[in-house]
């Protein structure tokens, strides 16, 4: 448990901060996504994000996206208060269509990766990494 | 759940396996009521690999009394699964009967008089018998300890580890994994492991700039035995950076890494491995989930959670063995591997009640001499108790009481927390209580106690936080401790409620008054995994509390009300 007298306060407002958040995406983070796909309807497909289950730094969480035959792939943080993190643009000489990247998380929050695909289709898929003041292991 | 009879079914239907647990074995016994060691250690050899399996032993190089816990609830897909089954329930599942031998190793009821009747289990002593007799059957048995052993003693914390190392040494084990011993930090836990005659495996352990395997640690190594290629897999605790101070191993990363396991389990098979064994401290919901995710894994010999069952679960093809803690049970695992996969299991496992078996004298006389130095000073007489003292359990357990009321008078604060870890023996009633047993229930590299304020809703956000650790319906999303013990403030606890929400009714029981959110309180507590954390040692405090009460005793715990079990 994180108890001593300043960190505790400066993690306890994230935490709270969290614990107010739903874990959908907000209407800030809809409308950002909306944008990278003019609105377009995303589907479920070849798209893989890899993020920790619980990150052991919220400051710096380690991700990875991969996508074969994508042309991008968008990065949304959907508890942030400013959801698009990175938009990764693949040319056609690309030897992979993957990436990895450290993101800031502000709480507990859905990561929602976009890839759009070379036919203009949209995939999409998300992971929930929890963002916590520390527990007590057995 | 699957039953007994359906386990059999399921293992047959999936993949024509025969299994086979050496359970009914000891459970006849308690209708003889003579135990013998023979009787213990009654096996069937069978097939060409034998493993046996030891985990979580904190230390404990002495036999000791641990009970079991009361409360264990499972929630989400696991809601009434094992190891989420206990006392009565637990022995009506496994066909035990009341007040016999396994009764007492593996539920909790009528501790204090079992305890008595057959005595204290483990001491890596008896472990050492147990285990040179299933070598005497299978000489090429593989020895595999899940970590969690250089960790909880007064003798452990004053030599750093080398107590452990030079016990576990003498017992020859083939791979280790961990979680504890990065509390000794991680300079320390390199030279160690550099020396160590045998494998540290940690799949899951990463290098934390570069977000790479870390090279000090393989992913897993290759046996030959019994004419088969064995990979067995290593995989530390994945939350020890937010579990334990991050601070002690900056170094490292660690997380479940699903994708990585996957890739490891292909890499060894495209290797030629027959059989995958994963020596896993994941902890027991996490290695289910595991398996079901990961193909290509044969046996889970599963650590963390400190359960102890008397058959493997399945899940798929894969069976997941759980050897319990501290000593007190060894697991032996024998299977028929050919033509590249596993055809057949038998398992038992093994109690260690140590007054029935002889201890290894050359185990003994090494044991003795790392505690020599130390006999006199954790030897001291500091009570009695007149309660039985325990932690083990989701919610507060004896010696938790007994430590949050240490806290509250000592450091003479409104509220105190206790952090909920697995690990710590049990006391009978009646018993002495020396500095060996406070170290036993303490000892950390981080156990000072601080005192501080904090607002009622902070308090209140820290335990909606422990708690989504043990109850978030997710196993990937659970720690594998158990709820921060409380001490001076009574709740409520609705377990199937989301985070934020679990939590309510709040109460300061010294004036009865509700908690106040925005009202500053004194909170005492202990295991901060913040660096630079003051104040006196928490072995010391407890010292000073039970010296001053001279015998202590603990009511039962009224103020947690858990609802949604």
């Amino acid at each position: 448990m994180n108890l001593t007298r300043r960190d505790a306060l400066a993690l306890g407002l994230g935490a709270t901060a969290a614990a107010l958040l739903p874990l959908s995406a907000t209407a800030a983070a809809e409308d950002a996504i909306a944008a990278f796909t003019g609105g377009a309807e995303a589907g479920a497909g070849d798209l893989t994000l890899t993020a920790p289950e619980i990150a052991e730094n919220g400051n710096t969480v380690p991700i990875t996206v991969n996508a074969p035959g994508a042309t991008a792939i968008a990065v949304f943080a959907t508890g942030n208060p400013t959801p698009e993190v990175v938009v990764f643009n693949f040319g056609p000489l690309a030897g992979s269509q993957a990436a990895s990247t450290r993101i800031r998380l502000a709480g507990t929050q859905d990561v929602v990766a976009v890839a759009k695909m070379a036919d203009g289709s949209f995939v999409q898929t998300s992971a929930t990494v929890k963002v916590t003041i520390g527990g007590c292991g057995g | 759940m699957i039953s007994r009879r359906d386990f059999l079914q399921v293992s047959m239907a999936a993949s024509a396996m025969v299994g086979a647990s050496g359970f009914g074995n000891w459970a006849r016994l308690a209708a003889q009521q003579a135990l013998t060691q023979d009787q213990l250690l009654e096996f069937d050899t069978f097939g060409n690999v034998s493993l046996i399996h030891v985990t979580d032993i904190h230390a404990q190089l002495k036999p000791i009394y641990f009970r079991e816990p009361e409360i264990n609830i499972g929630v989400g897909g696991n809601k009434g699964a094992v190891p989420h089954v206990t006392g009565a329930e637990f022995r009506k599942l496994y066909g035990i009967e009341d007040n016999s031998p396994s009764a007492y190793a593996l539920s909790y009821n009528d501790f204090s008089a079992l305890g008595k009747a057959y005595g204290k289990v483990g001491g890596l002593d008896r472990v050492a018998t147990v285990i040179n007799s299933i070598r005497a059957a299978r000489p090429d048995a593989l020895l595999l300890d899940g970590g969690d052993t250089w960790h909880g003693s007064y003798t452990c914390y004053h030599t750093a580890g080398q107590d452990m190392v030079n016990v576990m040494n003498a017992l020859k084990p083939d791979a280790m994994t961990f979680h504890w011993e990065f509390t000794l930090g991680s300079e320390r836990v390199r030279e160690v492991v550099a020396d160590l005659p045998f494998a540290a495996l940690g799949a899951n352990i990463y290098d934390a700039e570069w977000d790479e395997p870390a090279e000090d640690f393989a992913p897993y190594k290759f046996f030959e035995r019994g004419g088969v290629k064995i990979a067995v897999i290593g995989q530390a605790f994945p939350y020890m950076p937010i579990a334990n101070p991050g601070w002690m191993f900056p170094e490292y990363s660690f997380g479940i890494r699903t994708e990585r396991m996957q890739e490891v389990v292909d890499e060894v098979r495209g290797m030629g491995a027959e059989l995958v064994v994963l020596l896993s401290h994941n902890g027991f919901d996490v290695d289910k989930k595991m398996a079901s995710l990961v193909s290509g894994i044969d046996v889970v010999l599963s650590g963390h959670t400190h359960d102890a069952l008397p058959e493997p679960v399945l899940v798929g093809e894969t069976i997941i063995i759980a050897s319990g803690s501290n000593g007190k049970f060894v697991s032996r695992v024998d299977l028929d591997v050919r033509d590249g996969r596993m055809m057949g299991f038998r398992h038992k496992l093994i109690p260690i009640f140590s007054d029935v078996i002889e201890p290894d004298k050359e185990v003994s006389a090494l044991i003795n001499e790392q505690r020599a130095p130390y006999e006199e000073a954790m030897g001291e007489v500091i009570g009695q108790t007149d309660s039985l003292l325990y932690r083990r359990g989701n919610f507060n357990g004896t010696w938790d009481d007994l430590i949050c009321d240490a806290l509250l008078s000592e450091r003479e604060a409104d509220i105190a927390m206790s952090p909920g870890v697995r690990w710590g023996p049990s006391l009978l009633p009646g018993d002495n209580i020396t500095r060996e047993d406070i170290w036993n229930a303490t000892s950390m590299t981080y156990g000072k106690a601080y005192r501080s304020e904090m607002t009622g809703e902070f308090i209140h956000t820290i335990m909606e936080d422990v708690a989504d650790n043990i109850f978030n319906p997710d196993p990937y999303y659970q720690q594998g401790g158990d709820m921060v013990r409380m001490g001076g403030l009574g709740y409520r606890i609705d377990i199937t409620k989301p985070q934020g929400e679990r939590i309510s009714e709040l109460t300061l029981l010294k004036t009865g008054e509700k908690l106040d959110p925005a009202k500053n309180y004194v909170v005492a507590g202990w295991a901060s995994v913040n660096e630079g954390t003051e104040g006196p040692q928490i072995w010391d405090v407890v010292e000073d509390h039970i010296r001053k009460q001279g015998t202590v005793t603990v009511a039962p715990n009224t103020s947690v009300e858990v609802i949604g079990a």
